[in-house]
């Protein structure tokens, strides 16, 4: 049950951030997913990212739709508000939250029906919108909370638990996401904190639609053999396209890769995020080479992870509608009341 | 049928969509109503840009009687297509205008009335040299015909011309000339003017018209709302189109050039909604507009919205349904499906709306019962109110006025506070608390859709879900007394009386007045929100014979009210309407004297 809250007890030598702390502060109340599940790696690289980057607990929002992925942010945060919307709808939701209040951090948690089905029109809007959001999917390729019905994620040739296999092509999410124009694109594997706590950081720092697709295998309905989001598969299968630093802007930069073999890409406020090549031939700030890149792996089979497209020139959904720099939710009421006055001005052409 | 008498008559204009002919008519109305004459304009368009039927009907009335008049005095036939049908409209004694410059067909004759044909596209061919000012103009004229036949003042419609285009200077002397050229046309070859001719008078001081879309888009910006989101639909849209327009105007920080708003065009009316609820959830005042179509949609988020207690405020502007139905007509046909709108036990709060101006009063209305009540609120105005142009009393904001944001505790608040329970009934009304996201730690809570208890934690406990829905349901019984009470005329002596809702009140009016004539006494009463209170049910109780009139097919109002109150189905009988277009006196009079007729009969 998602009530059920952490013990609070804690060890006195945990380390702690700019803001005195530690990591446990970031938590949320206990996970009710089956033991094993890869969603919940995904919830301690939330709350690790959120704790390494110092923001005040209180100033998240966390939504989500409807699946096991979006039970999760009950897990983590516990200082901030969260949203369990509908299935399918989180990005409108987080969309409204956000007009409203434009200086939270806002973590989307969707599945791969929540946002590949259902929720496909809304999670394409809020890209094209350019929302600034860490839009997550936990993508197990398959319907968890009813029993292991295939996803639009679920690749063709795939096998269900009984034996059923899969007709369809699947829809990936960052090639999606990157045909919309999505300013930042990053997949990782549930499976390697290494990589997605760099990735997850970057994401909740970049000003626009972060997308972080993450392999999250599902232990009790896709874990079997033949199916390609198992553990086995995926750990097999995986091919990091680039390797991703986060730096603070308050940290110097070290220069941690050999020349030409890695770039670093400047964040709104000064951080940075340095990523390794793993591939000569990428550039994750080229959209045609990003595809081209998903595509050849794809097509050999690979799963490429890593952050695959980055655009820091494009403008989130505010800085298109010149939104008031103090949160709307913050104005006073004579700010936005124009007043008796004006109103028997503005009556002058109907009269 | 009563003659037309000094500024007691009706003009119905034909003619086809995309030639321009709104701002002429907008011209003839708008002088009538400069002259101090009571006027309201009826639009009947097509759902369509260019090329099929539409018409205005203006009717002028010295005594105010603003429904459809159900008669048409002068008819200007612009149209050939429906020429036929626009010569049978025409009352017996009446006028037709047609543009004689082409034969008419022979056959199309009346006797009744005189038809006046009028080289409308002769003298405008002749005047004007290019191809779409022949078009446009011809509009012009015949409101100069009208104008002499009338007997309009010049001078006004001539100020009129010189305010509209006081930008466009080479638009302005076409006008000026087109309106001249009919007007001496008329002069020269016809006896004007008419007997029931426009006499100057003092009723319109103090008014504005306009259409109610605009006055809740206005309404919206004064209630303070900052967040908007939407999907276009007829006939809501220029709700979200005037709040754009309005907050262009007065919401620019004059020191930062930032907007102190945020509209969000939405991809669908799902969407819509569901940017309303988090805008809302977030602390803001944020609405949407839709029409029926768009509420079916809406609905799953709207029961959300009601059982996880976020306000929301929704203008439905009702259009004629089932299904895509006649969008560019008009009914009252959403009743039950916002009052329950979702699946589940759930039920919204409604408001009737009868004209522009409460359309402007409602807006603030329902954001303060929104966040009191922590619930989504529908305004169901229709197409007739939202996008027809009315007289209405100018509208005045209470410069003391402060929005009732609810029980939201703010950061101060919640500081004080030892531990915060979402759902809890700390007072006793059935209200709890709601913090707003960011402020503070300690007022963090989950919102979900699920079963929850109290304390805002997940649940499928048998008495912790029902503590909730059954605490939802005593919140319901707290807004009985926070709606807008029904508006009552009640004279002792009268056991009759009419129940009815928003856009039918101008025609029940005008019904009970021209009943009052002929010696039968009506009271009425003018339900302005769901649920029903008390004065309500009082009121049914005080009458042997009640007649619940409204615009739907299936007696919806009527329905709702035997659903919620203590009355029996055969103690009402419904008068309906639900053609589309809007209802006119006529209509009610001639429905309730043939119920009492059978009743005498029996």
């Amino acid at each position: 049950m998602s009530f059920m809250t952490r013990p609070t007890a804690r060890h006195p030598k945990l380390p702690v951030n700019e803001l005195g702390l530690t990591v446990r502060d970031y938590e949320g109340g206990m996970s009710t997913l089956c033991a094993g599940c890869g969603h919940d790696s995904i919830t301690a690289a939330i709350v690790q990212s959120a704790f390494e980057l110092s923001i005040p607990t209180h100033r998240f929002a966390k939504l989500s739709g409807i699946g096991c992925s979006s039970k999760t942010p009950a897990y983590f945060l516990r200082d901030s508000h969260g949203f369990n919307s509908t299935h399918g709808r989180m990005p409108s939701v987080a969309t409204g939250a956000n007009s409203a209040n434009r200086d939270l951090t806002y973590i989307g948690v969707s599945g791969d029906g929540d946002s590949l089905s259902i929720g496909m029109g809304q999670f394409a809007h809020a890209i094209r919108r350019n929302l600034n959001m860490v839009y997550i999917i936990e993508n197990n390729g398959v319907y968890g909370l009813t029993k292991g019905q295939f996803s639009a994620a679920a690749d063709k040739g795939s096998k269900a638990k009984k034996g059923e296999v899969n007709l369809q092509p699947a829809i990936d999410p960052c090639q999606t996401a990157i045909t919309l124009g999505a300013s930042f694109v990053a997949r990782s594997f549930s499976g390697d904190k290494d990589q997605l706590v760099p990735l997850l950081k970057a994401a909740m720092k970049h000003q626009g639609f972060s997308l972080v697709d993450i392999i999250s295998p599902c232990v009790t309905f896709n874990d079997h053999v033949g199916s390609t989001k198992s553990y086995e598969y995926t750990r097999a299968h995986f091919s990091p396209a680039i390797a991703t630093d986060f730096v603070p802007p308050a940290e110097e930069i070290k220069a941690k890769y050999n020349e030409g073999e890695a770039m670093q890409v400047e964040l709104h406020d000064g951080s940075h995020i340095v990523l390794r090549k793993i591939d000569k031939d990428f550039n994750p700030t080229d959209r045609i080479s990003a595809m081209s890149n998903l595509q050849k792996n794809n097509a050999a089979g690979e799963i490429t992870t890593g952050l695959l497209y980055v655009d820091e020139s494009q403008a989130e959904m505010h800085e298109l509608n010149n939104t008031s720099s103090t949160p709307l939710v913050d104005l006073p009421y004579d700010k936005v009341c124009p007043g008796n006055d004006m109103l028997q001005k503005i009556q002058a052409r109907y009269r | 049928m009563s003659k037309p008498s000094v500024n007691e008559f009706t003009v119905k204009i034909a003619n086809v969509n995309g030639t321009g002919s709104a701002s002429a008519n907008g011209l003839l109305m708008k002088s009538l109503f400069r002259m101090g004459i009571p006027v309201v304009g009826k639009n009947y368009f097509p759902s369509n840009i260019q090329g099929l039927p539409t018409w205005y009907e203006i009717r002028a009335s010295e005594k105010g009687h603003l429904a459809r008049s159900g008669r048409v005095d002068i008819m200007v036939a612009m149209n050939a297509e429906t020429y036929k049908h626009d010569l049978e409209d025409v009352v017996s004694g009446g006028y037709l205008i047609y543009d004689s410059t082409w034969p008419r067909h022979s056959l199309l004759q009346r006797d009744d009335i005189t038809i006046i044909g009028v080289p409308l596209s002769k003298m405008c061919n002749e005047n004007f040299p290019t191809a779409r000012a022949r078009i446009l103009m011809k509009n012009v004229v015949y409101v100069g015909v009208i104008a002499a036949l009338l007997d309009l003042d010049l001078e006004v419609i001539s100020q009129l011309l010189n305010e509209t285009f006081a930008k466009k200077a080479n638009l302005l002397d076409g006008n000026q000339l087109a309106i001249h050229m009919g007007y001496e046309w008329a002069k020269n070859n016809l006896e004007t003017p008419l007997a029931f001719k426009a006499k100057t008078s003092n009723k319109t001081s103090d008014h504005i018209i306009i259409d109610g879309n605009t006055a809740a888009g206005l309404g919206s910006v004064y209630a303070g709302a900052t967040c908007a989101a939407w999907y276009p639909i007829t006939p809501s849209t220029s709700v979200m189109d005037a709040f754009r327009n309005f907050c262009t105007k007065t919401r620019v920080d004059p020191e930062t050039g930032e907007n102190n708003f945020c509209i969000v065009q939405a991809e669908d009316e799902l969407a819509a909604i569901g940017m309303v609820l988090g805008a809302n959830w977030a602390g803001a005042r944020s609405f949407t507009a839709t029409s029926g179509p768009g509420v079916s949609l809406m609905s799953e988020f709207l029961g959300y919205g009601y059982f996880t207690e976020i306000p929301a405020v929704l203008f439905n502007v009702q259009r004629c349904g089932p299904s895509t139905g006649m969008p560019t007509r008009t009914q009252q046909s959403d009743i039950t499906s916002s009052a329950f709108a979702s699946h589940g036990d759930t039920r919204h709060i409604l408001l009737f709306p009868a004209d522009p101006e409460e359309c402007f009063y409602s807006a603030r209305d329902a954001f303060d019962l929104a966040e009191r009540l922590q619930t989504p609120v529908i305004v169901l105005s229709d197409l007739d109110i939202g996008m027809n142009d009315w007289m209405s009393p100018s509208l005045q904001w209470d410069d003391s006025y402060q929005p009732d944001r609810g029980k939201v505790l703010r950061a101060a608040e919640v500081e004080k506070l030892d531990v915060f329970h979402r759902y809890m009934d700390t007072d006793g009304d059935a209200i709890p608390y709601r913090t707003v996201p960011g402020d503070h730690p300690k007022g963090a809570y989950f919102t979900r859709g699920s079963g929850h208890n109290m304390y805002g934690a997940y649940t499928e406990n048998a008495d912790e879900y029902q503590q909730v829905v059954d605490r939802l349901l005593r919140k319901w019984d707290t807004a009985k007394t926070l709606v807008p009470a029904p508006i009552i005329k009640q004279d002792n002596k009268n056991n009759i009386a009419i129940i009815s809702i928003g856009s039918c009140d101008h025609a029940v009016r005008e019904a009970i007045d021209i009943l009052g004539d002929e010696g039968v006494g009506i009271n009425y009463m003018r339900l302005k929100a769901f649920p029903f209170g008390d004065d309500v049910q009082k009121f049914i109780d005080a009458h042997d014979k009640l007649y619940v009139v409204e615009q739907n097919r299936d007696a919806q109002l009527k329905s709702l009210l035997c659903l919620e109150l203590r009355v029996h189905d055969e103690d009402l009988t419904a008068i309906l309407h639900y053609n589309g277009l809007p209802m006119n006196a006529g209509f009610v009079v001639d429905a309730i004297n043939q119920d009492m007729a059978k009743g005498e009969a029996a």
